[in-house]
């Protein structure tokens, strides 16, 4: 990754092909989240926002694949994932319970050219619980560019402790909000739209990532704040009632 | 490629109902959109088929549940590898409203529109003879907002970008063009079996 990073439009151009993830640093921060940074042979650079597929393959040739998005900047040499093991999960209780450093992985990526962030255009980014990883790769790569004035990141996890990246994120001027804990001087609640709007003024685009019923709460917070619908940019996962 | 070491796979019964890559999603049915779900009354609402028709055409809500009703009992595949099995839904065919609008023969593909902006290019005959539906209600419900509700496209054998949410045109056209999700890096047809996830598959 010694190449100056590509203009978006030739970013676009790349189609991406399956190739070869070595795992090479595994940590586990929560009994149900694994972080594995991945050596991408042949890697594609990535624009903060996009995501990856991982694909295990089982000796009768019967495979299984998930989306995951990525955390790091594209001037990491390594492909960074954050995954939430799930109670039936196929991949996702393999990545945690089975997978080694050193172990190949079958990955294809980057992927998604719709949440992506520019690196130019003031932003906000109102993420939730594992949401927040997309979060992460846009404040790393504004650190590098020295423009995390741009991003203007709210993270929300039920505590401290179910907010992945909770210091790097408070380091990096993201705004905090635990939903069912009380933290400095802040009271447990999820975001309010006075502490939102604010954060409006300037921006042209809202990104929001996290679980349906996250998803659904803060795209309506953003337009009861005033944001306009045309603008926000939504990335949801997991199932709904 | 390599076998993923100390791999087996646990969600195995179904294989044949699932394309390559899929898995079977169980009682979930997952939200993904990728703009703010809108509110919209289906009083307001309407179906338009226009482009490359004889009779462009607009149906009303009302209007559109006086056609003959039909259903959709089966499976269908998100791009995002989840499959659900055994769904209904009820609606339209789309059959019926080319039949109203009169496809002129140059007409080779289709663009939904929906109220969102959002945009998806199909080919003609993948919405044609019984394969698509208009449909607004699911298991028997009204079609929930965040699945669409009012009302959505419904292409099932199709990876389900393809169906629509909240439609609310369709426009014929003689050349193919891409719609939302195309341009940004997914397949121009999307066939699950073929695994046409992304350009270039």
């Amino acid at each position: 990754m010694t190449d100056a990073p590509l203009p978006i439009e030739e970013v676009q151009a790349v189609e991406t092909a399956w190739t070869t993830g070595i795992v090479i640093e595994k940590a586990q921060p929560t009994d149900d989240l694994v972080q594995l940074r991945v050596h991408v042979q042949d890697r594609i650079r990535h624009r903060p926002g996009q995501h990856y597929l991982i694909r295990l393959r089982a000796p009768d040739d019967y495979t299984a694949q998930r989306s995951y998005s990525v955390a790091s900047d594209d001037d990491d040499p390594l492909v960074e994932f954050l995954v939430e093991r799930l109670p039936d999960g196929e991949v996702s209780s393999h990545l945690y319970d089975v997978v080694e450093v050193g172990d190949e992985l079958e990955v294809r990526g980057p992927i998604g050219r719709w949440f992506t962030w520019d690196t130019t255009t003031p932003a906000v980014v109102l993420v939730g619980g594992t949401g927040v990883v997309p979060a992460v790769a846009m404040l790393r790569t504004a650190r590098r560019l020295g423009r995390t004035d741009l991003l203007r990141v709210v993270a929300v996890g039920r505590s401290p402790d179910h907010l992945p990246y909770r210091a790097e994120l408070a380091k990096a001027g993201a705004s905090l909000a635990y939903t069912r804990v009380s933290a400095d001087t802040r009271a447990a609640g999820a975001p309010t739209a006075d502490e939102v709007r604010p954060l409006l003024e300037g921006v042209e685009l809202a990104y929001v990532c996290g679980s349906a019923r996250f998803a659904s709460y803060a795209e309506t917070l953003l337009v009861d704040c005033g944001m306009p619908v045309e603008g926000i940019r939504v990335e949801r996962f997991g199932p709904t009632g | 490629m390599a076998v993923t070491r100390g791999f087996l796979g646990k969600r195995r019964g179904q294989e044949h109902r699932l394309p390559p890559g899929q898995y079977d999603v169980g009682g979930g049915w997952p939200v993904l959109t990728a703009e703010a779900t809108p509110r919209l009354d289906p009083q307001r609402w309407t179906m338009t088929v226009d482009g490359l028709v004889s009779s462009p055409t607009t149906w009303t809500w009302d209007q559109l549940h006086e056609l003959p009703p039909s259903s959709y009992v089966g499976d269908i595949h998100c791009v995002t590898t989840w499959s659900k099995f055994d769904v209904t839904f009820r609606g339209v065919s789309v059959d019926l409203l080319l039949e109203a609008a009169g496809p002129q023969p140059e007409a080779a593909y289709v663009m939904a529109h929906s109220t969102t902006g959002y945009t998806t290019n199909l080919p003609l005959a993948d919405v044609t003879d019984g394969k698509a539906w208009v449909v607004w209600e699911y298991g028997g419900k009204p079609l929930p907002r965040e699945h669409g509700g009012p009302v959505r496209l419904l292409v099932p054998h199709l990876y389900f970008w393809k169906s629509a949410k909240w439609v609310t045109r369709l426009e014929l056209m003689a050349h193919d063009r891409r719609g939302f999700w195309e341009q940004n890096g997914y397949h121009d047809r999307g066939d699950p079996w073929a695994e046409q996830r992304y350009q270039g598959d």
